[in-house]
């Protein structure tokens, strides 16, 4: 599937001026641009704004509940991060955790399609497509299939419990060890796909040459492989990371009721059930604003400038 | 001993695939499952749900929602995203980073927000949520994801091309419907392909925009804590053929062109 790819592939830019055409044409691509602007506008950053006024609702006294008006309450953050603190750090917990999982579990599938594979087009098709293979099977179906295949009576609980990895009486159902499980899987092939795309461009000259120089197979990894992948790894981190800070689907299908919530629950049932809709929107800003400037901070310092 | 250490970094590789794999085989095994409504354990061998793929009750209609959701946010998220794609990579202008980031961000925001943020501006306009709600939802994030991927194949192209159209009397119109849009025509399809499996399979901002309307997605997840039928497994696994004989065609149509 060269759309996955080429998404996480860092676009190459012409040089200024290349190909530069005349102004007419010029003004022609501005054109262009318009009614997706328009959307995005109208279908995105106004819908943000709203979120944004929301978080400042209060409540009508002696009114219906989920009714509110416009107010400046700044005490909606302070209540809401006071009561649900918990939740919004076990989600960025969860989703590091799972990061950091993704990329171990990720990092030797990408190896090997572009680097093993390389030169074998019909295995490295094949392999890409095994890759991409979950996206055509419905996700909430997969993640319920995990919960049986995690289960007290399953296969993988017997086996870890014979590895005494788990106590005798140990399970893996509705316990958070299920939800960095369920993350991990869900966000795999977003880690693989942009691993794959740095590493197909890495030119196997240069590990020939480190071999040459008589650096260990481990050394050449290290100084070598890992340090030309780092695109692909801010790519394949960013892409795991954002989504599992939000995703709710997995720890709610493969968590506990109280002891795994993630914010996006939270979230949802703040606007479905409670009908509490500043607290939702607090929570929604919080989590976006954080995230902006967690990956910020993040790409500064792994320093792709591709990227962003 | 150096034989051995090349097998390391397969092997971990072999149990990733599997790790990978395995729900899908999960999947596709218990639509053969005797189990009866709730599907939970493996009871024994049955054709039943593959003969009578409509039997549970609100499955087909949940997956009719979803194609007609897919079908139509694809559409427009294809036609908007190409003209950004196209007109991001070859104008030069002023603030296009800054249309940059705003094409960026969407994809950079959590869904859980995207669904809050369009809920709250529907719940301000009092709009109703349904079917409409839904399609403009899957537009907006299908979007960026459109707008990368053609990109990428944009900057592959020849500016010069159209350029030459342009030398021989060709309309920007023109130019673009005879020069650039055959060009990109794979960059477009495949983004098209991505768009549509993002819009099919999406469960959060469906939720959030969707009121009564059901798509398949839902339909899953709201019976998951009942058991789920199965038939849901038999439409999942006959989505999985077809798309994996898409991706199959696609693969032996380019061989054949680029062997021409």
């Amino acid at each position: 599937m060269s759309v996955l790819t080429a998404l996480a592939r860092p676009e190459r830019t012409p040089g200024p001026g290349a190909g530069t055409p005349p102004t007419a044409a010029r003004r022609g691509h501005r054109r262009l641009l318009l009614p997706g602007l328009v959307y995005l506008v109208a279908f995105f950053l106004v819908p943000v704004g709203t979120l944004l006024a929301t978080s400042f609702y209060a409540s009508v006294p002696g009114g219906e509940l989920g009714q509110y008006v416009p107010a400046l309450r700044w005490q909606n953050y302070t209540e809401a991060l006071a009561q649900f603190w918990p939740q919004l750090a076990r989600s960025f917990g969860f989703a590091a955790a799972a990061t950091v999982t993704t990329l171990l579990v990720g990092y030797p599938m990408a190896y090997v399609i572009a680097v093993r594979a390389r030169g074998r087009p019909g295995l490295q098709g094949v392999l890409v497509v095994l890759v991409v293979a979950p996206f055509f099977t419905s996700f909430i179906l997969r993640t319920v299939a995990w919960k049986q295949i995690l289960a007290d009576q399953g296969v993988v609980v017997a086996a870890l419990r014979w590895l005494h990895l788990l106590p005798p009486d140990g399970r893996l159902t509705a316990t958070a060890a299920a939800v960095v499980i369920g993350l991990t899987y869900a966000f795999l092939p977003f880690m693989v796909l942009p691993l794959f795309a740095s590493l197909e461009r890495l030119d196997p000259r240069l590990l020939e040459a480190g071999a040459d120089l008589y650096a260990r197979p481990l050394t050449v990894f290290r100084r070598v492989t890992l340090p030309l992948s780092m695109p692909g790894v801010v790519a394949g981190t960013l892409l795991t990371f954002i989504p599992a800070v939000g995703d709710y689907v997995t720890s709610s299908l493969l968590g506990d009721n109280r002891t795994t919530v993630m914010v996006g629950q939270v979230i949802d049932a703040r606007f479905f059930r409670v009908l509490d809709y500043p607290t939702a929107a607090v929570l929604s800003v919080v989590l976006m604003v954080s995230i902006l400037v967690l990956v910020t901070l993040y790409v500064r310092r792994a320093g792709t400038e591709e990227l962003v | 001993m150096r034989g051995a250490g090349r097998a390391v970094v397969p092997t971990f590789a072999a149990l990733g695939f599997l790790f990978l794999l395995v729900p899908i085989a999960y999947t596709v095994l218990f639509s053969f499952n005797d189990g009866g409504k709730t599907n939970l354990v493996w009871r024994g061998f049955t054709l039943d749900a593959w003969r009578n793929p409509c039997g549970a009750p609100r499955v087909c209609s949940a997956l009719v929602g979803s194609l007609q959701v897919g079908l139509v946010s694809t559409l427009l998220a294809t036609a908007l995203g190409t003209l950004l794609a196209v007109g991001l990579v070859r104008g030069r202008f002023r603030g296009r980073g800054a249309v940059n980031l705003l094409v960026f961000l969407p994809m950079a925001t959590p869904e859980v927000v995207l669904g809050a943020a369009l809920l709250s501006q529907l719940l301000a306009l009092r709009l109703p949520l349904g079917f409409g709600t839904v399609v403009v939802a899957h537009v907006m994030f299908c979007l960026s994801f459109v707008v990368v991927a053609v990109k990428a194949r944009v900057a592959t192209l020849d500016p010069a091309l159209e350029q030459a159209a342009a030398d021989l009397y060709a309309t920007p119109w023109q130019a673009f419907w005879k020069v650039t849009f055959p060009l990109l025509l794979p960059g477009i399809g495949a983004a098209a392909l991505l768009a549509f499996s993002l819009s099919f399979d999406d469960f959060i901002v469906t939720n959030f925009t969707s009121g009564g309307f059901e798509t398949f997605p839902k339909f899953v997840y709201v019976s998951a804590t009942r058991g789920i039928p199965p038939q849901a497994n038999v439409i999942s696994s006959a989505m999985f053929v077809l798309a994996l004989l898409v991706v199959v065609l696609a693969r032996v149509v380019s061989r054949a062109r680029a062997a021409r």
